[in-house]
C-alpha cells in the first residue's frame, strides 16, 4: 500500500457520491473517513520507516512520471487535508445544501485534487493538481455562494483569473526546467546546477504562483470577496486547505530548485510577508463582516507563515509547517462559528449580533476558545508553530520578530474585539438556540486536536524535521 | 491514395442515394463510410508511397493529419442530419459538398506537387464558398458567402502567383526536386518573393492577422454549421498545409522570415484575444478564439524541424473542443435568430450534460489541465523555449490568461443565470457528437504521447 491509494479513494468517492443522489452528504462523509483512515494507516507504516511513496512512467515522451513523496512533510499535509476535509463535510450538515450530490462532489474532488498537489513529486502532475483544484472551488463557490449573483460572479472569475495566471508562470518557468533537466522529477530538478539569473527568473516565476495562491499582498486582492461571497464549506476548503497548498509549494519547490535567489532575496520576501501580517491585522480591524474579518486575519497568518519559509532556518520552517496545520484547523472552526451564528440569525454583519452570551453558554466557551487559539493563547497548537516562527525569525534580524510579533497583539486586539461585540453585551431580543450535537461536535474536534497538538506537538514535529532538513540541505551547499 | 479515392466516392454515392430516394440513408451511410475510411488510411501508417509521378505523397505526416480530418468530417456529418432538417433543398447535397470538401482537405496534406497542392486548396474553398451561402434566403448568409468568396479568391490568386514564381524560378513544381534545389545552388530571388506570396495567402486562410478581416463576419453570418466546419476543419487543414508547404520546400530557414512569424503569431494571439472579449455573440466570439488559436499553432513554425507532432496535437485538441463547442451551440441556438451569450443562460440547470461538454471544451481551450488543450499548450511552450524565443512565450502566456476571461464568460451564462425558456428535447446525435469528442479530447489529454509522437 503507498499514498496513491488517498488518492483513488478520494476520486471513487467524487464519482460514487455524485450518482448517490439524497444520500450524497453521507456518502462523500464515509468515503472522507475513509481517506482520513488510510492516510492513518499510512502513518503507522511510515513511522515504521517502511517507503509509502510511488514512482512509475505516465508518458514517455515528453517524460513524465507518476510519482508521489512519501516523506513526513507530504504525509502531515495530506493528513491536514484528510482530517479536514470529514469535518468540513460534517459541518455542512445542520444545514440545507440545494443539489447535494454535486456539492458534495465537488468537495472530495477538491480533496483529490489538493492530496494530489502535496504529494506530487513530479512537477508535471504537480502542475495538473494544482489546476484541478481551481476547477471544484470555482464552481462550489458560484453556484452555491451567497450574496448578490453578480458580485459573486465578479469576485470568483477575478479569483479565478488571477490564481491561473500566477499558475502559466509556474508553467513557464516547469517548461524552462524541463529542457535543462529531461524530465520533472523533485530530485533531478533541485539537483541542477543553474546559474543565478536562471534561478532568478525561475523564482519569481514560482513567486507569481504562490503570492497569488497564498495570498502575500499586494496580491491578495481577491481573497476577502471571495471568502465572504463562497459558503462556508467553500471558504473553509480555501482558508483550511487551499492556501496551504502555495505555502507546501514554497518549501517543496521553490526554495529547493532555486535556493540561490531564495537566499539572495530572503530579505524582501521575509519583509513581504511580515507586511502582510502588519496589514492584514490593520484591516481586520476595520471589517464589519465577520466573515472578512476572518478573511484579513487568515490573511495575517500566512504572511508570518511565508516569512517563516523564506528564512531558510530549520525553526523558520519547522513552525511554518506547524503554522499551516495548526492555522488550517483553527480557521476552519471560526468560519464554523460564524456559520452557526448565520445559521440563527441570517446575518453576517458584526453589528446585527451581540448578546448571545447569555443564551448560548455553551457555543460562547467553545467560540471563546478558538478564539484565544487563533490568538495563539499558549499551550494550543498556534502557539507553538507561532513561536517557532518568530524564533526562526530572530536568527535573521531581531526587527523581523518584532514586527512579526505584532500580529500576536493586533490579533488579539481585533478577535476579543470582535468576540466583545459578537457575543458579550446586553441579551439581544433575538432568540439564540445554543448548538446542536452536530455542531458540537464539529467545534469539540477541532479543539480537541489544537490543545492536544498544543501540548504536545512532538509527533509531528518528528514526522515533519527530516524532510525539512533535507529541504535546507539544498540551501547549505552553496 | 486510396483515402481520396474512397473519399470521392463517397460524396458521389451521396448524390447517388437521393436519386435513389434513400434520403434517410445517407447521413448513417456516410458515417460508416467515412470510418471505413478512417480505416483505410491507417493502415497506410508507416508506409511511404507516391503516384502519379509525385503528384501524391502519403507518408506518416499525411497519413495522421488526413486521420484527423476525417474524424473531425464524420462529427460534422453527423450533425447535419438535424441541422439540415427544415432545409428545403436536399440534404445530399450538403453532406456531398462536406465530402467534397474533406477531399480537398486530404490532397492539402497529402501532395506532393504544387499543383496539387492548389487543386486542393481550389477544392476546399469552393465547397466552402457554396457552404458559406447555403441558406439562399437568409441574407446574413448570402453577405458572408459573397464576402468569403471574394477575399478568398483573391488569397488563391496570390497563393497562385506566388506558386508561378517558384516556378519560374526553379523550373518544377514537384516539392521534392524544389527541397534539393533549394540545398544546393544559389537562390534566384524570384523564389522568396514565390514563397513571400504563398505565405500571405496561407495565413489568409487560416485566418491569423493582419489577414483575419474577413473571419468574424464570415464566421457570424454563415449557418452555424458551416461555421463549426471552418472553425475546426478548414483552419487546421489550412495550418497543416502550411506547415508541410515550408517543410516540404526547405523554404522558412532565414531569421528574417522567423521574426514576421513571430510578429504575426503574437499579433493573431492578442487582437484575437482583445476582440473575442468584446463579442457577446457566441460564434463570433469563437472565431476570434480561432483567430487567437491561429497565432499559438503559427509558433510550430519557429521549430519548424521537429514540431509537426506538436501541430498534430495541438490541432486535435483544438479542433475536438471546437466540436464539442459547436455541438452544444448547435442544439441552443437550434431555432434561434441569433447565438447571443444569453440564449445559454440556464443551460446548467436545463441540460446538465450539454452544459458540461460545453464547459469541458472551453476549458480545454483555455488550457486548463487534464484536457487535452492544455497539454497542447504546454508542448508548444517548451519547445519554443527549446528554440530559444523565450519573449513568444511569454506572449502566449499572457494571452492564455487573457483568453480565459470571454471562455468563462460562456460558463458563466450556463451556470450562473437562469433559463428563460423551457427546454426542448435534445435530438441523440448532440450528445453522442459532444461526449465523444470530449471524450477522446480528454484521452489524448491523459496520453499525450500517443498522437505526438505519431509523426516522428
Amino acid at each position: 500500500m503507498d499514498v496513491s491509494i488517498i488518492l483513488i479513494l478520494l476520486l471513487a468517492g467524487t464519482l460514487v457520491t455524485l450518482f448517490s443522489g439524497k444520500a450524497a452528504g453521507k456518502v462523500a462523509l464515509a468515503f472522507g473517513l475513509l481517506a482520513l483512515g488510510a492516510s492513518v494507516a499510512l502513518l503507522t507504516k511510515f513511522n515504521a520507516h517502511q517507503n509509502i511513496g510511488c514512482l512509475g512512467v505516465w508518458m514517455e515522451n515528453p517524460q513524465i512520471y507518476f510519482a508521489l513523496n512519501g516523506d513526513g512533510l507530504s504525509l502531515a499535509m495530506v493528513l491536514l487535508t484528510t482530517s479536514l476535509l470529514p469535518i468540513i463535510m460534517y459541518s455542512t450538515f445542520g444545514s440545507e445544501v440545494k443539489n447535494p450530490s454535486s456539492f458534495y462532489a465537488l468537495i472530495l474532488f477538491m480533496g483529490f485534487a489538493m492530496v494530489g498537489t502535496f504529494l506530487a513529486a513530479d512537477g508535471f502532475l504537480y502542475y495538473i493538481f494544482w489546476e484541478l483544484a481551481l476547477i471544484p472551488i470555482y464552481f462550489i463557490a458560484l453556484n452555491w455562494g451567497n450574496g448578490d449573483a453578480k458580485e459573486r460572479q465578479k469576485a470568483v472569475v477575478k479569483f479565478f483569473i488571477y490564481t491561473f495566471a500566477g499558475s502559466l508562470f509556474m508553467l513557464a518557468s516547469f517548461a524552462y526546467l524541463y529542457t535543462k533537466a529531461g524530465n520533472f522529477l523533485i530530485g533531478n530538478l533541485s539537483a541542477l546546477s543553474l546559474s543565478a539569473d536562471e534561478q532568478f527568473w525561475i523564482f519569481l516565476g514560482f513567486f507569481a504562483a504562490y503570492a497569488i495562491k497564498i495570498p502575500l499582498i499586494p496580491f491578495h486582492t481577491w481573497q476577502a470577496a471571495v471568502y465572504q461571497k463562497a459558503p462556508t464549506a467553500g471558504t473553509m476548503l480555501l482558508s483550511g486547505i487551499m492556501l496551504k497548498m502555495g505555502l507546501y509549494s514554497v518549501l517543496r519547490w521553490q526554495l529547493p530548485i532555486a535556493p540561490y535567489a531564495a537566499k539572495t532575496f530572503m530579505t524582501i520576501f521575509i519583509v513581504f510577508g511580515i507586511a502582510g501580517t502588519i496589514y492584514g491585522s490593520i484591516v481586520a480591524l476595520r471589517q464589519k463582516d465577520l466573515k472578512k474579518l476572518l478573511a484579513y486575519s487568515s490573511l495575517a497568518h500566512v504572511g508570518l507563515i511565508a516569512a517563516g519559509a523564506y528564512t531558510l532556518t530549520v525553526d523558520g520552517l519547522r513552525g511554518a509547517v506547524l503554522q499551516m496545520i495548526s492555522h488550517g484547523f483553527v480557521i476552519v472552526g471560526l468560519f464554523f462559528a460564524a456559520e452557526v451564528i448565520f445559521r440563527r440569525y441570517q446575518t453576517r454583519e458584526i453589528s446585527e449580533m451581540g448578546g448571545i452570551r447569555v443564551q448560548a453558554p455553551k457555543f460562547t466557551s467553545m467560540f471563546m476558545i478558538l478564539v484565544l487559539a487563533s490568538v495563539a493563547l499558549p499551550s494550543t497548537f498556534n502557539f507553538v508553530g507561532e513561536f517557532t516562527v518568530l524564533y526562526g525569525l530572530s536568527s535573521i534580524n531581531i526587527w523581523f520578530p518584532i514586527l512579526g510579533g505584532l500580529t500576536i497583539i493586533l490579533g488579539a486586539y481585533y478577535m476579543l474585539k470582535m468576540f466583545q461585540n459578537v457575543m458579550l453585551g446586553e441579551a439581544n431580543p433575538k432568540p439564540f438556540a445554543d448548538i446542536t450535537f452536530q455542531e458540537g461536535l464539529t467545534m469539540g474536534v477541532i479543539i480537541a486536536v489544537l490543545f492536544f497538538f498544543g501540548l504536545y506537538p512532538k509527533p509531528i514535529v518528528d514526522m515533519i524535521t527530516p524532510s525539512i532538513e533535507q529541504i535546507l540541505s539544498y540551501t547549505h551547499k552553496l | 491514395m486510396n483515402t481520396l479515392l474512397a473519399i470521392t466516392g463517397i460524396g458521389v454515392l451521396c448524390l447517388l442515394f437521393e436519386i435513389a430516394n434513400l434520403r434517410k440513408a445517407i447521413v448513417p451511410f456516410t458515417v460508416v463510410a467515412l470510418l471505413g475510411t478512417l480505416g483505410i488510411t491507417l493502415s497506410d501508417y508507416g508506409t511511404v508511397h507516391s503516384h502519379y509521378n509525385n503528384m501524391i505523397v502519403t507518408n506518416n505526416f499525411s497519413v495522421s493529419f488526413s486521420a484527423l480530418f476525417i474524424v473531425l468530417t464524420i462529427f460534422l456529418v453527423a450533425l447535419s442530419g438535424d441541422f439540415y432538417r427544415k432545409t428545403e433543398a436536399k440534404i445530399s447535397d450538403f453532406v456531398s459538398i462536406k465530402i467534397f470538401l474533406l477531399a480537398g482537405a486530404v490532397a492539402m496534406v497529402s501532395f506532393g506537387n504544387l499543383s496539387m497542392f492548389f487543386l486542393g486548396i481550389e477544392v476546399l474553398s469552393i465547397s466552402l464558398y457554396i457552404l458559406a451561402a447555403s441558406q439562399r434566403l437568409n441574407i446574413r448568409s448570402n453577405e458572408a458567402g459573397m464576402k468569403y468568396f471574394l477575399m478568398g479568391s483573391f488569397a488563391s490568386g496570390i497563393i497562385l502567383f506566388g506558386i508561378c514564381l517558384i516556378y519560374g524560378a526553379m523550373g518544377t513544381f514537384d516539392i521534392q526536386e524544389i527541397s534539393e534545389l533549394t540545398g544546393s545552388a544559389e537562390l534566384p530571388e524570384w523564389f522568396f518573393i514565390g514563397i513571400v506570396l504563398l505565405t500571405i495567402g496561407m495565413l489568409f486562410k487560416i485566418a491569423a492577422v493582419p489577414f483575419h478581416f474577413w473571419a468574424p463576419d464570415v464566421y457570424e453570418g454563415s449557418p452555424t454549421l458551416t461555421t463549426a466546419v471552418m472553425s475546426t476543419l478548414t483552419k487546421v487543414v489550412a495550418m497543416a498545409a502550411f506547415y508541410k508547404l515550408l517543410t516540404g520546400m526547405n523554404a522558412n530557414i532565414s531569421y528574417e522570415y522567423e521574426m514576421v512569424i513571430m510578429v504575426v503569431s503574437i499579433a493573431s494571439m492578442t487582437v484575437g484575444n482583445i476582440m473575442a472579449l468584446r463579442q457577446t455573440n457566441a460564434k463570433r466570439m469563437l472565431a476570434f478564439s480561432g483567430i487567437s488559436h491561429a497565432g499559438f499553432m503559427l509558433m510550430t513554425l519557429l521549430n519548424i524541424t521537429s514540431s509537426a507532432g506538436t501541430l498534430l496535437y495541438y490541432a486535435s485538441a483544438y479542433a475536438l473542443a471546437g466540436i464539442a463547442a459547436f455541438a452544444v451551440i448547435l442544439y441552443v441556438c437550434r431555432d434561434k435568430e441569433n447565438e447571443d451569450i444569453y440564449n445559454f443562460n440556464g443551460l446548467g440547470k436545463t441540460r446538465p450534460v450539454l452544459a458540461a461538454v460545453l464547459t469541458a471544451a472551453l476549458l480545454s481551450m483555455a488550457g486548463i489541465p487534464i484536457f487535452a488543450g492544455f497539454f497542447a499548450k504546454f508542448a508548444l511552450f517548451s519547445q519554443t523555449i527549446k528554440a530559444g524565443y523565450l519573449v513568444m512565450v511569454i506572449a502566449a502566456v499572457i494571452n492564455s490568461i487573457i483568453s480565459v476571461g470571454y471562455y468563462f464568460k460562456l460558463i458563466l451564462a450556463m451556470y450562473t443565470k437562469d433559463s428563460t425558456e423551457e427546454a426542448t428535447k435534445v435530438p441523440v446525435v448532440f450528445y453522442a457528437v459532444g461526449v465523444l469528442s470530449i471524450l477522446i479530447n480528454i484521452a489524448i489529454g491523459l496520453y499525450p504521447s500517443f498522437v505526438i509522437n505519431l509523426i516522428k
